[in-house]
């Protein structure tokens, strides 16, 4: 599972997590297998955090734990929550 | 799709996940994770003196396949509280940091000794459980 010319990129994943979620922005740093990604979208709102951080791992279904080898996932409602 | 009328795999990762006040799926054991994300999420939990139960999920890929279709959640850890599932480890993390997790857990706010009688008798593979008191 090294290096091919499927390996992802942030900037893939950052498309997509905006595509597939209603108002997301997302910032998502990584090495070609292990990304983290923040994502803002009023979409979370009132969710719980597990059913925030299942709209981002839904987004990437079965290539995640393949494909994605590992994503963390940091979710805000908005961007001026409090991340503490 | 797989959806057999029987599946004892499943059913027992369901049991012990009902049967545990605290219980975590994960890479390794707590005292040898084999995973970054095991090991922060099984160093949490000590940090806040709670105890649990550990499952490693590595010897057969039929635990970890079981447990995600039950939990609908696709990476590991999974730590689940009284039966329903608090996340993996940034969800843990996270509430950690906050402060959640105390309440989550049912722990004072400070870090209490809360001693709570585990009992956990779930028989044999290839679910081992690991007892962390």
């Amino acid at each position: 599972m090294s290096a091919s010319p499927t390996s992802a990129t942030p900037e893939e994943l950052k498309a997509r997590i905006e595509a597939g979620i209603p108002g997301a922005t997302a910032d998502v740093t990584g090495d070609g297998h292990h990304f983290n990604a923040v994502v803002f979208s009023p979409a979370f709102n009132g969710l719980s955090r597990i059913a925030q951080h299942r709209l981002v791992y839904e987004v990437f279904g079965d290539e995640l734990g393949g494909r994605i080898h590992a994503l963390a996932i940091q979710t805000r409602a908005s961007e001026t929550e409090s991340s503490a | 799709m797989s959806d057999a009328t029987s599946n004892p795999l499943r059913d027992e990762i369901q049991k012990a996940i009902s049967e545990n006040h605290v219980i975590l799926f994960m890479k390794g054991t707590p005292t040898q994770p084999a995973c970054g994300f095991s090991a922060r999420t099984v160093a949490v939990l000590e940090s806040v003196g709670q105890p649990f139960a550990a499952v490693d999920i590595l010897p057969d890929p039929r635990i970890r396949q079981e447990l995600s279709a039950l939990s609908n959640w696709p990476t590991i850890p999974q730590l689940f509280v009284d039966g329903e599932l608090l996340g993996g480890a940034d969800i843990v993390a996270e509430m950690y940091q906050s402060g959640e997790l105390h309440e989550a857990l049912g722990l004072e706010a400070a870090q209490g000794e809360t001693t709570e009688p585990e009992a956990a008798a779930v028989e044999a593979p290839p679910l081992s459980i690991e007892n962390r008191l």
